[in-house]
């Protein structure tokens, strides 16, 4: 019934495999998603059968769409039975598009959605304090995703990811970073671990992520064969944007290579840490204090300021508990960390204040940059404010607080205060 | 039968019957434009003389208070729904008048709920000529099907007493449901143990109708203190084992959004109140009992500690998120309408502060004033908004009854109206061209919040300039319109709505503001 998309790979248009394939999930309690029944036949035409919930209302639109989805596949005779639960257009398209190729239809051929404009482009050394999981196959948390401001989403394939639906959620996402407008946030994508991460980029290199989260990294040569990868892809394609690449240490070898892993791409920009696995990989138990993996934690920082990478935590799984996360997130950035992940939209605004300066300290930041360029104007060595003498790293520390703070629209006086 | 109703063009621009279930009726002529002349309406004149002097107004059964009430074919009879879907008396009232053997009555419910769709087979066998009140479920699709003898009349809450007061409805018979009562007929709904809180829908009826009936599980030697029913107004009282499911009246708790999306909406009218400078000493607010409404009473609740913010009043629909505020001296009362959650009807019970209200006070319009319009801010919810800022809140998109004005249309008398709605719903956008059904007219809808922005009521300058410096996403509500037709693949399509109508939508002076269309 359900085929991996495999003859994907082979690129052939035959359609003598033919048979019945179905993609995505309808019922009482599912949303913004539809089911997709195909059963190839020889003659007939294209036949539709369709319930929705939003039928006085988008139900033609469904219909013409699904013919055109057809069409572009190359599918000309088949039953199709398709139940919507208030499914958008991209995700229409998608779920048509899986259940044809599991049905041994359409092969080698997209049924993508039109493009949206390109966000901008993403800086290397941009602010990522917060990057919000999506799972790759729950189409529903897309499209407002973005409204919740995190500095980054993660489309997931990877763990979030049944087995059995890799080349539907591969789809899907391909079709959301054409058709979802993430607003000002960086648009990753975790893909799953090589040789599958290889069929996930093929499918969404083309429509130009910002990032690609390379999970349970435990080599310097993973990631420099991903970069390959990818760089191949973009000259197939015409990409010249940057895709950035993160890497995720999850065991307790991982960790012991992160400077080398750091290391292994010009592309890579940070170094995360997933806690999870590296727990589990050290048979210890994870705790809220994160006690047991403190030295881990402490050893990327340290690899990632080695080499001039951001340095960004864990999750924190406990989507109830908004103090223990703030106590988290505080603690991470007190050990170096510069931004974390979130699996649920409510953590952003906590984990954005953890990661943020006190006006205390962009105060004192703020008089010390200012006691420096003063003491530039004046041409003198010596920086001092009042009584005391200012070292030089100290005044590094401190312009590189003011210039953090101001990103985050921050500023001693309108302190608290948001953008 | 109204196949060929005679139709006329409201003031605004609706297409509404002149004749309503054979009265003549007045299309809505605008905001504040009609001026209604005459007399309130009165029962009968009735003498102690006929009443026992010890004050015992028992009778053994329903059957015999109807009966000894004189329930004839075409009465008016009805009830209150704040025992909500667990109310047993409508049915045992509506059954037991079956059973007389009566025909065509018009049942008059403050509100019906789905645990009375057997009233469809009454209507069937013809005991009930049709329904005048709120209808949703299955007496909503019964309606909306055009298989309901008359029309529906929906009315706000404060459209209900207007009706009974100025005497377009005349209740022949008023069964009320009451959690606590003497035989004398003082009643009270915060104790007991079916108790629901206030029984404030239930006054114009005691007051107003020509005969009265109380029906209670937990009667009290005289007195029943407090009573918010006087007995004096009652005529029968019988005992019954049991006149609600406490499981169905209050919900044992009531529950904030977990929705992210919603959330967004609820944090949005909490910084919009703040930002705009409502929030602030001895402001007054109302927000109901829905997810978004609870979670933007828990927003503000935050905002109004960290500014050292009090409220003189806040009005209910009271919920424990109401009575913590009351608790934590963040308002000075909650003046209550009805009673959501079992903290409320503990706090109702107990807490001099927290005071049952009725239509009357809070919502009528055809009085000298009412506390509506000194509400400074109201948080509504709604199906559809259209690009004028028109609302609807009793019919989907697709035209289907969908649920009962309540308090809503009231509401918008207040200094500032604010619609919380997510932005679209499966794929249906909220904000519209035109909406399905009028139920609030877009000059007294001043500031919609959607998750995706904040659209102002160009009419409402002085909020425009008030949060011009505010960091809150205003945008016009076309451009939130537009944003979300191009997510959802273009403009819907427009429902396909019968040309004959199922019923209609009463503004609150009781003109007729919209009609409601068979479907299906």
């Amino acid at each position: 019934m359900s085929l991996m998309g495999r003859e994907f790979m082979t690129g052939s248009v035959e359609e003598k495999s033919a048979g019945a394939g179905e993609a995505g999930h309808c019922g009482r309690d599912v949303r913004s998603d539809l089911h997709v029944a195909i059963e190839a036949r020889d003659s007939g035409g294209i036949e539709i059968t369709m319930q929705s919930r939003v039928a006085p209302y988008y139900g033609e639109a469904i219909l013409a769409q699904a013919r055109r989805v057809f069409d572009v596949l190359g599918v000309k005779h088949a039953r199709v039975e398709l139940r919507d639960e208030g499914a958008l257009p991209f995700v229409i398209s998608a779920r048509i598009e899986t259940a044809a190729r599991r049905a041994g239809l359409g092969v080698g051929r997209k049924a993508a959605p039109e493009k949206i404009a390109l966000p901008e482009p993403s800086p290397r050394d941009r602010l990522r304090r917060s990057r919000l999981y999506l799972p790759g196959s729950e189409p529903k948390y897309f499209i407002n995703a973005a409204l919740h401001g995190p500095d980054a989403i993660i489309l997931d394939l990877e763990d979030s990811v049944h087995h059995a639906e890799k080349d539907a959620a591969r789809i899907l996402v391909r079709n959301t970073l054409r058709a979802v407008d993430f607003g000002k946030c960086e648009r990753m994508v975790r893909v799953n671990q090589l040789p599958m991460g290889l069929e996930d980029l093929a499918e969404i290199v083309p429509e130009s992520p910002d990032l690609v989260l390379l999970p349970k990294t435990e080599l310097p040569e993973q990631v420099a064969e991903t970069d390959r990868m990818i760089g191949e892809l973009k000259g197939r394609y015409g990409i010249t944007r940057h895709i950035w690449l993160m890497p995720i240490l999850e065991s307790a070898l991982g960790i012991e290579n992160a400077s080398a892993i750091a290391q292994a791409s010009k592309n890579l920009v940070a170094l995360t840490i997933g806690l999870e696995d590296y727990t589990a990989d050290l048979g210890v138990a994870k705790t809220a204090e994160g006690r047991e993996s403190l030295y881990a934690r402490s050893r990327l920082v340290n690899a990632s300021k080695a080499t001039g990478v951001q340095a960004i935590d864990s999750v924190f799984g406990d989507v109830g508990d908004m103090d223990g996360l703030r106590c988290w997130a505080e603690n991470s950035r007190a050990l170096g960390f510069e931004g974390m992940g979130c699996v649920h939209p409510g953590q952003i605004q906590v984990i954005h204040e953890a990661f943020a300066p006190s006006p205390a300290e962009i105060e004192k930041a703020s008089r010390i940059v200012a006691a420096f360029e003063e003491a530039q104007q004046r041409g003198l060595g010596v920086v001092s404010l009042g009584s005391k003498m200012i070292d030089p790293p100290v005044v590094q520390r401190a312009q590189k607080l003011v210039e953090l703070a101001k990103r985050m629209g921050k500023s001693s006086s309108a302190a608290g205060q948001e953008l | 039968m109204t196949n060929k109703a005679e139709l006329a063009q409201n003031a605004a621009g609706r297409m509404v019957p002149a004749m309503v279930n054979g009265k003549p009726q007045i299309p809505y002529l605008g905001v504040a434009k009609y001026s209604p002349r005459g007399r309130k309406t009165a029962p009968p004149v009735r003498s102690s003389k006929d009443y026992s002097d010890n004050g015992d107004k028992r009778l053994p059964d329903l059957e015999t208070a109807l009966r000894k009430c004189g329930l004839r074919d075409g009465m008016v009879i009805s009830n209150h729904h704040h025992l909500r879907d667990g109310d047993r008396v409508a049915l045992m009232m509506l059954e037991a008048a079956a059973k007389i053997g009566v025909k065509d009555l018009l049942w008059f419910p403050s509100a019906s709920f789905p645990s009375q769709k057997a009233a469809i087979e009454l209507m069937q066998s013809g005991v009930i000529h049709h329904i005048e009140g709120s209808m949703n479920g299955p007496l909503g699709d019964y309606c909306t099907q055009g298989k309901m003898r008359g029309l529906g009349v929906l009315r706000s809450h404060g459209g209900r007493w207007q009706a009974i007061q100025d005497g377009e409805v005349h209740i022949n018979i008023a069964v009320i449901a009451a959690p606590t009562a003497d035989a004398f007929g003082n009643a009270d709904g915060s104790h007991g143990k079916s108790a629901c809180g206030s029984l404030g829908f239930a006054l114009a009826d005691s007051t107003y109708a020509d005969n009265v009936v109380l029906v209670t599980d937990s009667l009290v030697p005289f007195p029943c203190i407090p009573w918010q029913i006087q007995g004096n107004n009652v005529d029968y009282v019988v005992e019954v084992d049991s006149i609600g499911d406490p499981a169905k009246i209050v919900s044992g708790t009531t529950q904030i959004t977990r929705s992210p999306d919603r959330l967004k909406v609820a944090e949005y009218v909490a910084r919009f109140l703040r930002d705009a400078g409502i929030m602030r000493n001895g402001f007054s607010f109302q927000a109901g009992a829905g997810g978004i409404a609870l979670a933007f009473v828990d927003y503000l609740r935050r905002m109004m500690k960290e500014d050292g913010v009090k409220a003189r009043f806040v009005r209910g629909g009271s919920t424990r998120y109401l009575v913590e505020m009351l608790q934590e001296g963040l308002t000075d009362y909650i003046l209550d309408g009805q009673t959501f959650d079992l903290d409320a009807v503990k706090s109702i019970a107990s807490d001099p502060r927290h005071v049952a209200t009725s239509p009357f006070t809070s919502y009528n319009y055809h009085g000298k004033g009412s506390f509506a319009s000194m509400v400074d801010a109201v948080v509504l919810g709604a199906t559809e908004v259209d690009v004028n800022f028109n609302g609807n809140v009793v019919t989907h998109s697709d035209g289907r009854l969908l649920h009962g004005i309540g308090g809503w249309q009231n509401c918008l008398e207040a200094g500032c109206t604010i619609l919380a709605v997510p932005s679209f719903r499966d794929r249906i956008p909220v904000i519209v061209d035109e909406v399905t059904t009028l139920t609030g007219p877009g000059e007294l809808i001043d500031v919609v919040v959607t998750e995706r922005g904040i659209a102002i009521n160009p009419r409402r300058q002085d909020l425009l300039d008030a949060v011009k410096d505010s960091s809150l996403p205003i945008r016009p509500l076309q451009d939130i319109k537009s944003e979300v037709e191009r997510i959802c693949g273009g403009k819907p399509a427009r429902p396909q709505l019968g040309d004959r109508p199922v019923a209609v939508v009463k503004w609150v002076d009781g003109t007729v503001l919209d009609t409601v269309w068979q479907v299906g």
